[in-house]
């Protein structure tokens, strides 16, 4: 089974466009900025030394090192090399640092997190949806799904908040802030996978209790489109088992459009989560773009903001890739137009 | 069969077909407009009944719990502050009153802003077709997919302070997407339709097809993305809130929040410093869930028999 190409040359096309609006953004944006980076760096560097001799000498050669006194066209070209490569520079915050490395270092967090919450929200949104509308589930399933669905439009960091007070504060059952514990050593033994565990269970939690609400609500509009089709009547009068119907004919038809959704989606989920991060100090992007937003530390911000956006366009790119797969329809409209 | 007594469930069916005659009286949609009308009475009764200078720092004991409830100083909580004081001595209540309406504003204005656009790009790239009609397209499938947060982390850590209309200025960037996409489409369908082509033969003026003809079916659509719009706008809004960046010298339930976690509300057991703004968040989210799940019943009447 092959891809249409103007359907995959579409959909690429789309991906560079957005990866480069954004770069170029983030490119654009602080050299409109009246505060100059440099400034900032020298003010560090004086509130650490008490004085800086020849201020003006560190100066020039730090904007001759970050390369500001090139024309712009030609920095612009450099930066777009650069962030191919992924060197966004050095952090001005821990100076001789690179960014990418802190990046490396901080995203295996985020992505663990993120995958982890996303695979049980999906699963639990997709099946209470449909719960509520199949006409065998127990009453007590319809009554109460959409009475808990009101908490769901409530973001990520909220509801966070909410289970750290309870849980960690108050109960003392989970760890308050941090991805792991202080006393374990990074490796795979069994006492820091059980410590990540630990630390990772309240920040899965607050995403998943308040995501699972718009994949639940999603199915349930599309459940019952699908109740009413022929198929499905048919399914029933041939006298098919109500659970066969409602996993094979109802769930398998009514699933497509929420993948599409899900593209959608993603961006927000991201934005949601790197809150999270940072409410509960967890060693991911959210901690390390907090840092650097009170570090005044721009590349770090830049490197951070386009790994997020990156993160983000390729995923929605590889949703549209794997859709035709599911969906013969695309298929056969990109075939034909 | 017709003298026999209405048993009570026929009565409460036959109220709720009643209820249903006119779909806009939809109790979600009227609950979710009554929970934002509460916050913005919030806003207009407090300016007029409370104290508002209680909002600046050092204007009343630290940390006082509110009134019924004692803090870890055992200090009782007192009606001249009736939700208490946060860490600087600041008025929870005179807080909230400045800080709620603000939010809403934020998002309504954000979401304002990128409906207008999306009104115009949408029925630009449906109606005109061809380059402009690709460009608007690829634009708004590249837009919706970066997330406006970051931009906007990247934009206000590069200017520093922002007022409240700038920021709701910068996230209506992020939000014409939709709307745009939604209207092209309809736009695209509803052009082979019979009323459209009938006004097209009879030599209506484009505008009056657009705006006239056209417009009004797509009201119910509209105003199910608007809702969506105005919760992102929030959503972002308060993020940045949170990251410490936004608006500095206004008070913000996102700010709030931020100022509590740094200052270790939690474990220090302040929770109304944090709790407030979240519940009142919390409520406006939940209020513009209502609006849009009673807007989906109003425009779809499948969802209705449902519920």
């Amino acid at each position: 089974m092959r891809l249409p190409r103007k359907y995959l040359v579409n959909r690429l096309v789309t991906l560079f466009l957005t990866v480069w609006i954004a770069a170029t953004l983030i490119w654009i944006i602080p050299r409109l900025s009246p505060v100059d980076p440099a400034d900032i760096m020298l003010g560090r560097m004086a509130a650490g030394a008490g004085a800086v001799e020849n201020a003006d000498a560190i100066l020039e050669q730090l904007k001759e090192n970050f390369g500001l006194n090139d024309p712009l066209v030609v920095q612009y070209v450099k930066y777009l090399k650069n962030i191919v490569l992924f060197d966004f520079g050095l952090s001005t915050a821990t100076f001789p640092t690179k960014v990418s490395s802190l990046i490396a270092r901080a995203l295996p967090w985020t992505l663990g997190l993120m995958l982890l919450s996303l695979v049980i929200t999906f699963f639990i949104g997709n099946l209470l949806g449909a719960l509520m509308v199949w006409s065998h589930s127990p009453r007590l399933v319809r009554v109460a799904i959409p009475a808990a669905m009101v908490f769901t439009s409530i973001p990520p960091i909220l509801s966070g908040l909410l289970l750290m007070w309870v849980f960690a504060a108050k109960l003392r059952w989970f760890p308050l802030t941090g991805a792991y514990g202080l006393t374990v050593e990074p490796g795979w033994n069994w006492a820091f996978v059980q410590s990540v565990l630990h630390h990772g269970f309240l920040p899965a939690l607050s995403i998943v209790i308040v995501t699972f609400g718009f994949w639940a609500l999603g199915m349930r509009g599309l459940m019952i489109t699908v109740q009413g089709e022929d198929y499905v009547k048919l399914a029933e009068a041939k006298g098919l088992r109500p659970r066969y119907i409602l996993y094979k004919y109802m769930i398998r038809n009514a699933i497509l459009p929420q993948i599409t959704a899900f593209a959608l989606k993603i961006g927000l989920l991201i934005a949601g989560q790197v809150l999270v991060e940072r409410i509960f100090a967890y060693n991911g992007m959210g901690k390390l773009l907090y840092d650097a937003i009170l570090d005044q530390d721009f590349p770090v911000i830049q490197g951070v903001s386009f790994v997020i956006i990156l993160m983000t366009a390729v995923s929605v790119f590889l949703v549209d890739l794997v859709y035709p797969f599911i969906d013969p329809r695309i298929r056969h409209e990109g075939a034909t137009s | 069969m017709t003298d026999a007594p209405l048993t009570r469930a026929d009565r409460r069916l036959q109220r709720r077909m009643r209820r249903f005659d006119n779909p806009w009286l939809n109790p979600k949609l009227l609950w979710g407009i009554g929970l934002l009308l509460g916050i913005v009475a919030l806003g207009l009764i407090g300016r007029m009944l409370w104290n508002l200078d209680l909002v600046f720092t050092g204007s009343a004991t630290l940390k006082l719990p509110p009134v019924g409830f004692e803090n870890l100083r055992r200090q009782p909580g007192v009606w001249d502050h009736p939700l208490g004081t946060d860490g600087s001595g600041r008025d929870m209540l005179a807080l909230i009153v400045i800080g709620a309406p603000n939010s809403l504003f934020v998002g309504l204005m954000a979401s304002l802003i990128g409906m207008g656009t999306g009104i115009v790009l949408g029925f630009t790239a449906g109606f005109v077709g061809g380059r402009t009609d690709d460009v608007i397209r690829v634009l708004s499938d590249v837009m919706i997919t970066i997330p406006p947060l970051l931009i906007l982390v990247v934009f206000q850590s590069a200017f520093g302070d922002v007022s409240l209309t700038m920021m709701a200025l910068l996230i209506a960037g992020f939000v014409w997407q939709s709307p745009t996409r939604l209207i092209r489409a309809q736009v695209l369908s509803m052009r082979q339709s019979g009323y459209v082509q009938m006004a097209q033969l009879s030599g209506a003026p484009t505008h009056h097809i657009m705006f006239r003809e056209m417009l009004p079916n797509l009201v119910p659509y509209l105003f199910g993305s608007f809702i969506a719009n105005v919760t992102t706008s929030i959503v972002t809004a308060v993020g940045l809130e949170v990251l410490g960046l936004g608006p500095q010298r206004i008070p913000t339930l996102g700010r709030t929040i931020y100022e509590a976690i740094n200052a270790g509300a939690l474990i220090q057991n302040l929770w109304w410093w944090w709790g407030i703004p979240t519940i009142l968040l919390a409520v406006m989210f939940i209020g513009l869930l209502l609006i849009n799940l009673g807007l989906d019943e109003v425009s779809n009447p499948r969802l209705r028999r449902l519920s």
